[in-house]
């Protein structure tokens, strides 16, 4: 059986990775940012996975996750740039499903939903109420939905610099990204079940878009 | 507890609102999935790939990413800078290319996470680092991180609004 607790708590630009390449600019599948950071609970590992970049707060609320595309966190522990472990998660029915972290059946471009490996769900956030979190096996804690990009750039003084407009930035700049929101996937998981060769990992994220194998896509 | 219950952890206060979450296998799967979007470094793809070869860059696997975009990233280095020697860290074109290439974000499971914080270098992304200023300098500060100071930061040093201490971690959305 698996199960977790569910918490509700009160209380044209592209950039880091945001709209960077003509097939994923304004899908589902477009990554803006992916951060890897120690949690407040110093034995975890947090990982962030950004999509769907520069929405304006009222395109916020329209904003979805989209159930075919999966997010995935692909995680290499020794060292050769092949992933090892992957986190996974997708959208369905109203919520975020997350598996893993889970040796992957397949490597590289092509990928499958490591079914066996479910941790849990986390029902998405609306736009507007406090973050539900979802708290799992292992203290695995899940979040998805709608946030504040943390992303901060002066990228429209960079473009005039690129393009010969500008030679220097401003001091001070403009961060492009104010006032901007993307969607969030927020997994905190025990350090330990990464398997960390020297204590090093190396991560990245995908998205990648369900086959239509015959089937009318849903 | 229920032992059977294995992977629930439930606890409650009179703030805390709690369900349980659904169980079991909830999807009608179909089994695969082709990849569309990757990153892991910031701004890789951005900066340093020409317009005829982001989508491919998104559809190349790592190991593959040196042999495959290695010239071109050098290029596009030496295009923004024509003027590079060797960055903040010591590494000539080839050498830092020779980094920047593979882009997979490093993590450390036993110290500081961070992109650069003058000491530990990529030992993670935190949300509140300043990766631009990083990346600026690298490419355009010279060995000293001094050169070219018009360029080496877009003297935008933070986020717009502030981090939450706890998880979800990021902010409330606008």
């Amino acid at each position: 059986m698996i199960s977790c607790a569910v918490l509700i708590i009160g209380g044209m630009l592209y950039a880091a990775d945001h709209m960077d390449a003509p097939a994923v600019k304004g899908q589902t599948t477009d990554i803006t940012d992916l951060y890897v950071f120690e949690g407040k609970n110093t034995n975890n590992l947090v990982l962030v996975g950004n999509s769907q970049g520069l929405l304006a707060p009222s395109a916020t609320a329209a904003a979805q996750f989209d159930p075919n595309t999966l997010i995935q966190f692909k995680i290499d522990n020794n060292g050769d740039n092949v992933e090892d472990l992957v986190i996974q998660a997708i959208y369905s029915g109203g919520s975020m499903y997350f598996y893993g972290p889970v040796r992957p059946s397949l490597t590289g471009l092509r990928t499958k939903i490591e079914e066996s490996a479910l941790i849990g769900s986390v029902p998405v956030t609306p736009y507007g109420a406090h973050p539900i979190i979802s708290t799992c096996n292992n203290g695995i804690k899940l979040f998805a939905g709608p946030r504040d990009d943390p992303f901060f750039f002066d990228l429209n003084q960079f473009h005039k610099i690129i393009g010969g407009m500008a030679t220097s930035f401003n001091n001070p700049g403009s961060d492009t990204f104010a006032g901007t929101n993307v969607l969030s996937i927020v997994i905190e998981v025990p350090k330990d079940l990464l398997h960390a060769t020297s204590g090093k990992l190396g991560v990245w994220l995908t998205t990648s878009s369900k086959e239509s194998s015959g089937f009318a896509k849903n | 507890m229920n032992p059977s219950i294995k992977h629930c952890l439930a606890f409650a206060t009179a703030l805390l609102l709690i369900a349980a979450c659904k169980k079991g296998q909830p999807l009608p799967v179909s089994p695969y999935f082709d990849e569309a979007d990757q990153m892991a470094r910031p701004a890789i793809n951005t900066v340093f790939i020409g317009a005829a070869d982001k989508d491919k860059f998104n559809v190349t696997i790592p190991t593959q990413m040196p042999a495959t975009f290695g010239a071109e990233m050098k290029a596009s280095l030496l295009a923004l800078n024509p003027g590079y020697t060797t960055n903040l860290l010591g590494l000539t074109a080839d050498q830092f290319i020779g980094v920047l290439s593979t882009d997979v974000l490093n993590a450390s499971t036993t110290g500081k996470t961070t992109f650069y914080d003058g000491t530990n270098v990529l030992t993670g992304r935190a949300l509140a680092d300043d990766v631009i200023d990083v990346e600026l300098t690298l490419i355009f500060g010279g060995p000293k991180g001094a050169a070219n100071p018009g360029l080496t930061s877009d003297h935008v040093d933070a986020n717009d609004v502030a981090f939450l201490t706890e998880f979800p971690y990021l902010a409330s959305p606008h």
